[in-house]
């Protein structure tokens, strides 16, 4: 723990004097213990676990002589070994987790695109533009360096004056003074720890809070603890089992006050204590059979789950098949504890920017003045221009001819194309271009607009330089008429090197369209055709368009717009109104096509997922055309599907009467009441909505506002009555808030596991609600990834993670379990039966020891090999028949069902154990007429028994080999061991076996009987499941038995061409543009083959913040950043609290 | 370069990628049907050798409790008279296979009551007889302070009747020798137990001890016949403190190995004469079992049967899988 740290200050670049307030360090630890306080605070934690608490309280009873039926040293060492394992767990938890020796007051530099990795908030340069400007200018105008920019700043003389570290992502104060002048310092001049530094080469920064003391660690703590479905199963089955503990030890208590009674002659040979009569021996009873029945709740039952869950999830950290080279981001477990959920999910709500897409546009066709480009399939060669970017590829020699030929309509076009944007330019050498764009799609514009001969240079607030055809010509920026969401469109105002005035337009079809000259309606016409065309190819469109202005008009326009822009009221309608009254008569140049290009595989995994009957809902901020568009491109919308609702209604009248239609449609005689008596019979109890099957496949559509009415209490459940009989379900135009929340509403009312995936900061809110959160590490930031539990870098390694590893662990977790609970029942249980020939005298039948070692080692390896090595059938088949993962998702491999199934196996399996040594045992004696029926013998004979039984395997790899026979024959060297002279001599009174082993093993009957045992106890589980498989194959069985008729499939790499004939959206994203930083009067000037340079002015720092994406997703488009990060952050909360 | 690019590269080993090599049992129809054949006809046929043995085993059990049904040696079963000798008279029309092993049962006695069992000191029992012995051994540790050798309530209800048989020759009682020695586990004998050492006699490595309540005499005078079986390493006390697992139990008493009797008792009568210290009646009963072994160890009729009757299911199960199989097998191939 701190110190209580009212206000921080710190020195730049003096270690020294920093190191005095002993700020954190910048390791991220979770720092719960030090050397002196790890042990017992460990263990005071470790006991506050109640199966901990548990066990030492059965401790506390065995060393009550009365009641003790086992030496201390049966619970003591499991005991041990566990808090050990743990206590080692915990302690690697907690070990430092060095980053970059980076410490408060350090100044350091930060690099392009990449993460904040030192993990820090550091305090801006742009400071560089208010206060320290001279310094970096001349630094600039000197060209030097970058050692030298080190050298300058390590003897930086500011002094930071801040407050405290706190988790508040959207405030920060505090005050540099440099100089003798205070400056002061607020939210926007710092960067957080996980941000990503966009739209500049580098930048400098001074470490203000490290490690612990970062606002990102000081939110971490919020993260939910999430526990799967069957650590549920299990909570409830562990009390289970306690009653049945307590059942059994009441009937052997009783047993034994009836037995006392009866026998009470027998107290010729075995006195009682004092003050002990019939009933107090049956109590006491009760306590030492709580002892020895306690093997049925297993001490390491929780420690081998997570064992067992750590190691698979290793095996996903490994997995190169979901390693992502380009990015060289291998997947990563970063919670450990949930792995077999990944086996039981049942709907997976994703994102779709940057999870379904790559948020990589690529420009691939156009129209202009009424002539298609793009059609062919020869890649063009652009040698002639120099600026060229090498990675670019189009399609059409034709247009290249066109361009060269000189044609003024595609002249224009370019020229529009390297105008109308709001990119920025960076050149690190000559020629050498780099496009900072706002939203993918304007970089995809611009860069094919250079291949093409118009290159766009470089931009000041009031000129644009554009290289057309290799001649340089300067633009005035006149105005930037700026994109939103209502506009739909954006427009620049410039004027030419031989001064002809332009507006220059680019927007959606429909908008820009109804600003048209009448003279365009013929070539609006074939126009549309090609938008259409391109449509149908799942490309999305803009239509651009021009228009000639006097010059006198735009005076007079400037100066209106002047005026508007700085009115104090209305401001946004008054520009509004001037954008509106220039926007118009302009003439059509044509249109272009851009792909959002889909992940890899993305389809191909949509539709695996949907044979493994997942269902894929898709939580999207754009637009309802986009989203459709990318519903048909990744083939969840379909053209033969039915019908596809859309609901989109603006008053709750309106979206149930949507909803109530639609239910109608897919099933016709579907009556109203239904969700209703849903919710009356079931009254209070846990309310689930079952699915309702329809004919046919269905889609919905539901848009944002929609979805604000649909989420409301009443409608909820019809809502969700709907949505889950559609096959596929795209909400669009969503708020965080609203993702959140429809995943809480399926999570509340659908007994099914949930998995959301997204890549962005507005994500996080779902990812954090649903039962598995899985963040793509892409382009988005960290953010996403660090509230995730999975991750990996593309969409498609979801099938993988889900079909292969969810399933396999989700197996070998069941496997597990049943062969846990089903190996220490029947340990147990046979302790039971004795009970009814040892005058239920809390004896037990096997040597201590090896009660003590029965999980511990004996059993402990194979129970490893199986939960980590299992496989029904390998990966290749998983994907070949996903339908394996259907079990899963109902809960078929452990349930309550089975658990009975398991109770009653063991309960067979422990009356031949006791039985069979008991009848072949029963007054016989060795061959040489000496004592074999002894209690020592009969003990070894048992528990040789027990163990054999306990070896049963179903996949035998060269490990799993191993560790069974391995563990066989540890079994033995360790009994022969224990039972040796050397040990009694040495330990006479915790040996007292000593040559059992060697007497009794060496008996015909006694190897007779154990095989009568295993046998008995293994063949009618042989022969019942033959039985099943050939009456009742389960979809497992049929693959499996395929498995072994047919080699495995090859890997499949097929790629679904799409068929769709859809119009499609529009190319913007949905944030607000960078109009007013293009224009800004603090935009730095630079000379066109500019340095880099940071800048950002104080009203925006898009691209500096850890939450912001390109395509943003506010409704308002507004602000999309840091502010934001808090709000989703907040709403996240108020889920989680309401 | 390239390999700078691929730092976080998993490895690729068969390990990691979950390749391991795997030999995956299947439950096919040609794998079960066969399997459980072969384990029924090697299970009957085990079955068939075991019974067959264990039905050559000769087993003679008289029960000498006193009371009930059985009344042999019932004038002793009031245990006024001590000591009080009974006899119990039978006769052989076959000769009775050497060698003959006597043992004596007891039923309901429970040997294995938690309680009772661990009602012993190992360490004393290893030699140790000055130490205090162990507290499990209450109420039988002290004797007016004295520590108890052997404590515990196992040695302290050891078994105390004495047999000694005859067989009647022309009217004449000829004692047919019993040999005592080596009835007890080698290991037990030679490293598990141990007497007390101290310079001179066994009497006075006890010294300081008391007897066990029960006992007539102290440990050192177990046997007064043989000096060499006596305190700790007693043959009889061995085999006693080798617990019974289950309540019904019989323990080696005495082998019949030696003179005329080497191969056998031959046919004749026998009288065996008991002298009956021993009191069960009140909660069990006692009985002697001559017998004799095989390889197999002693008479045991159940592992036999359930050999076969195993065996045999195995076989009726093995047709009615071929029957499923043969009937599914053709549905299952089309589907």
């Amino acid at each position: 723990c701190y110190l209580l740290e009212e206000t921080r200050r710190l020195k730049a670049n003096d270690r020294e004097f920093n190191q005095q307030y002993n700020y954190a360090t910048n390791a991220i630890k979770t720092s719960k213990y030090n050397v002196f306080t790890f042990l017992p605070l460990n263990l005071f934690e470790q006991f506050q676990r109640i199966a901990n608490a548990y066990f030492l309280f059965l401790l506390i009873l065995q060393v009550i002589p009365q009641i003790s039926s086992l030496s201390w040293f049966t619970t003591v060492v499991p005991l041990v070994l566990v808090l050990a394992i743990t206590a080692a767990k915990d302690a690697s938890d907690d070990i430092d987790e060095k980053w970059m020796n980076v410490q408060v007051g350090d100044i350091i530099k930060l690099e392009n695109n990449k993460f904040v990795t030192v993990q820090i908030p550091v305090f801006l340069k742009n400071l560089g533009c208010q206060t320290i400007e001279r310094d970096l200018l001349f630094l600039y105008g000197c060209s030097l360096q970058v050692i030298c920019n080190y050298l300058l700043l390590y003897i930086f003389p500011g002094v930071v004056d801040c407050e405290a570290p706190n988790n508040r992502l959207d405030r920060f104060t505090g005050t540099l003074t440099y100089n003798g002048q205070k400056y002061s310092l607020d939210n926007e001049k710092i960067l957080l720890r996980g941000c990503t530094l966009r739209n500049t080469e580098w930048c400098f920064g001074l470490v203000i809070f490290a490690g612990q003391d970062t606002k990102l660690m000081m939110n971490c703590g919020k993260a939910t603890f999430k526990r799967t479905s069957v650590d549920r199963m299990m909570n409830i089955l562990v009390l289970c089992i306690f009653v049945l503990l307590a059942i059994m030890c009441i009937i052997l208590a009783v047993g034994n006050g009836i037995w006392e009674q009866q026998e009470e002659n027998f107290t010729t040979f075995l006195p009682r204590q004092d003050g002990v009569n019939a009933a107090f021996s049956g109590f006491l009873t009760f306590w030492s059979y709580i002892i020895i029945l306690n093997t049925v709740v297993p001490i390491s039952l929780y420690v081998s789950v997570e064992i067992i869950r750590l190691g698979n999830s290793f095996y996903i950290d490994w997995d190169r098949k979901m390693y992502y080279a380009r990015s060289d981001t291998p997947a990563e477990a970063r919670t450990t504890t949930l792995n077999e959920e990944l086996g039981q999910i049942k709907y997976i709500f994703s994102d779709k920017t940057g999870t379904l897409t790559q948020n990589i546009m690529t420009f691939n066709k156009c129209s202009i003045n009424g002539k298609s480009y793009g059609t062919e399939t020869e890649k063009v060669d652009f040698s002639y221009n120099p600026l060229a970017d090498p990675k670019f590829s189009f399609c059409d020699h034709s247009l290249v001819e066109a361009v060269k030929l000189g044609k003024p309509e595609v002249h224009n076009f370019f020229r529009l194309l390297s105008l109308c944007h709001t990119a920025m330019a960076e050149e690190k050498s000559e020629g050498n271009l780099l496009y900072q764009a706002q939203s993918p799609d304007e970089g995809a514009l611009v860069t094919a607009t250079r291949n093409f001969g118009f290159v766009f240079r470089s931009r000041t607030p009031e000129m644009i330089t554009v290289m057309e055809m290799g001649i340089q010509r300067n633009y005035d920026l006149l105005a930037i008429l700026d994109f939103n969401n209502v506009r739909k469109r954006m427009s620049v105002i410039v004027r030419s090197p031989e001064g002809k005035l332009s507006l220059y337009c680019k927007g959606a079809d429909t908008i820009v369209y109804e600003r048209l000259h009448e003279s365009c309606k013929r070539l609006m016409d074939v126009t549309t055709e090609h938008l259409n065309e391109f449509a149908g190819d799942g490309l999305r469109t803009l239509v651009m368009a021009y228009r000639d202005l006097e010059e006198g008009y735009i005076e007079d326009w400037k100066q209106r717009y002047d005026e508007a822009s700085t009115a104090l009221d209305d401001r946004e309608e008054k520009l509004d109104e001037l954008y509106e009254e220039i926007e118009k008569d302009m003439l059509l140049l044509g249109a272009t096509g851009i792909e959002d290009k889909l992940q890899d595989g993305v389809s191909q995994t949509i539709e695996q997922l949907s044979k493994a009957d997942i269902k894929i809902w898709v939580l999207t901020g754009d637009k309802q055309e986009t989203a459709e568009n990318i519903g048909y491109a990744c083939n969840m919308l379909r053209e033969e599907m039915n019908d596809i609702f859309i609901v989109a209604g603006n008053s709750a009248e309106e979206v149930k009467e949507e909803l109530r239609a639609a239910c109608l449609k897919m099933k016709p005689d579907s009556n109203n009441d239904d969700v209703t008596i849903a919710k009356g019979i079931l009254g209070k109890k846990l309310k689930v909505v079952e699915d309702e099957p329809v004919n046919g496949e269905y889609g919905l559509v539901i848009n944002g506002h929609s979805l604000a009415y649909a989420l409301e209490k009443p409608m909820e459940l019809e809502l969700l009555r709907t949505a889950c009989m559609c096959k596929t379900v795209i909400c669009c135009r969503v708020t965080p808030l609203q993702k959140a929340q429809v995943v809480q509403l399926v999570k509340k009312y659908k007994r099914a596991v949930t998995l959301a995936i997204g890549d962005g900061a507005n994500d996080v809110s779902m990812i954090r609600a649903a039962h598995i959160g899985v963040g793509i590490s892409g382009q988005e930031g960290m953010q996403a990834v660090l509230s995730s539990d999975f991750s990996f870098a593309q969409f498609r390694f979801l099938q993988r993670l889900l079909l292969v590893h969810g399933r396999w662990s989700y197996l070998r977790m069941c496997k597990f379990l049943r062969y846990f609970f089903y190996k220490n029942f029947t340990f147990t249980f046979v302790h039971f039966w004795y009970a009814f020939f040892c005058g239920f005298s809390a004896q037990t039948v096997y040597d201590e020891w090896f009660i003590t070692l029965y999980n511990l080692v004996y059993t402990a390896l194979p129970v490893l090999g199986m939960s980590l090595f299992d496989q029904d059938v390998n990966d290749r088949w998983s994907f070949q028949y996903p339908q394996l993962y259907v079990p899963g998702q109902r809960n078929m491999y452990f349930s309550k069902g089975t658990f009975a199934a398991c109770v009653v196996h063991s309960i067979y399996s422990s009356l031949v154990v006791f039985f069979i040594p008991y009848a072949a045992m029963y007054n016989t004696v060795r061959n040489d007429g000496k004592d074999v029926a002894d209690y020592q013998s009969f003990a070894l004979l048992a528990q040789t028994c027990l163990l054999i039984l306990g070896l049963e395997m179903n996949y035998w790899t060269a490990v799993t080999h191993f560790f069974v026979w391995g563990s066989l024959a540890i079994y033995f060297a360790i009994t022969f061991t224990m039972y040796s002279n050397g040990m009694f001599l040495i330990f006479t009174s915790a040996f007292p076996f000593i040559g059992v082993a060697r007497n009794t093993l060496n008996q015909a009957n006694v190897w007779l009987t154990i095989l009568l045992t295993t046998i008995l106890c293994v063949l009618p589980v042989v022969a019942y499941r033959f039985l099943l498989m050939q009456l009742q194959p389960t979809i497992n069985d049929k693959v499996v038995r395929q498995t072994k008729a047919s080699p495995p499939p090859p890997p499949r790499r097929t790629r679904i061409r799409r068929t769709s004939t859809r119009r499609s959206g529009y190319a913007f994203s949905h944030a607000q543009g960078y109009g007013d930083l293009m224009t800004s009067k603090r935009f730095l000037r630079r000379p066109p083959a500019g340095r880099t340079a940071a800048f950002s002015p104080p009203s925006r720092s898009t691209g500096f913040l850890p939450t912001s994406r390109s395509a943003g997703y506010s409704p308002t488009g507004r602000q999309p950043n840091h502010a934001q990060a808090e709000t989703s952050l907040e709403m996240y909360r108020a889920v989680r609290e309401a | 370069m390239k390999s700078q690019q691929a730092a976080n590269r998993p490895d690729n080993t068969a390990f990691t990628q979950q390749r391991l090599p795997a030999w995956q049992p299947m439950l096919s129809a040609h794998f079960v049907i066969p399997g459980f054949l072969l384990i029924g006809m090697a299970f009957i046929g085990i079955g068939v050798a075991l019974y067959i043995t264990s039905q050559n085993i000769q087993v003679l059990e008289k029960d000498y409790t006193g009371t009930g049904q059985y009344t042999a040696c019932s004038e002793c079963a009031d245990m006024q008279t001590i000591p009080c000798i009974c006899n119990v008279t039978f006769s052989l029309t076959t000769l009775f296979t050497g060698p003959v092993f006597l043992y004596y049962g007891l039923s309901n006695y429970y040997q294995n009551y938690r309680k009772y069992q661990v009602s012993r000191d190992d360490v004393q029992l290893w030699g140790d007889v000055t130490k205090s012995p162990g507290d499990a051994c209450a109420p039988y540790q002290y004797i007016d302070n004295k520590p108890i050798a052997p404590c515990g309530s196992i040695a302290n209800s050891m078994f105390n009747d004495t047999f000694s048989l005859y067989q009647i020759i022309n009217g004449t009682m000829k004692l047919v020798p019993l040999d005592g020695k080596g009835i007890a586990w080698w290991t037990d004998y030679n490293i598990k137990f141990r007497n007390p050492s101290a310079q001179g006699s066994l009497q006075d490595a006890f010294n300081g001890t008391m007897k066990p309540v029960n006992w007539s005499k102290p440990a050192y005078e177990l046997n007064p016949s043989d000096m060499n079986d006596n305190g700790f390493l007693n043959q009889d006390f061995l085999v006693w403190m080798r617990t019974a697992a289950l309540p019904d139990f019989q323990k080696l008493y005495r082998r019949i190995t030696s003179g005329d009797y080497a191969l056998g008792l031959p046919p004749g009568d026998y009288v065996l004469q008991i002298e009956y210290n021993y009191a069960v009646k009140d909660f069990g009963r006692k009985k002697v079992v001559f017998s004799n072994v095989t390889w197999m160890g002693g008479k045991n009729e159940f592992l036999g049967v359930a050999y076969i009757v195993v065996g045999s299911l195995c076989l009726v199960m093995s047709v009615v899988m071929l029957v499923v199989y043969a009937k599914y097998k053709f549905a299952d191939e089309n589907a």
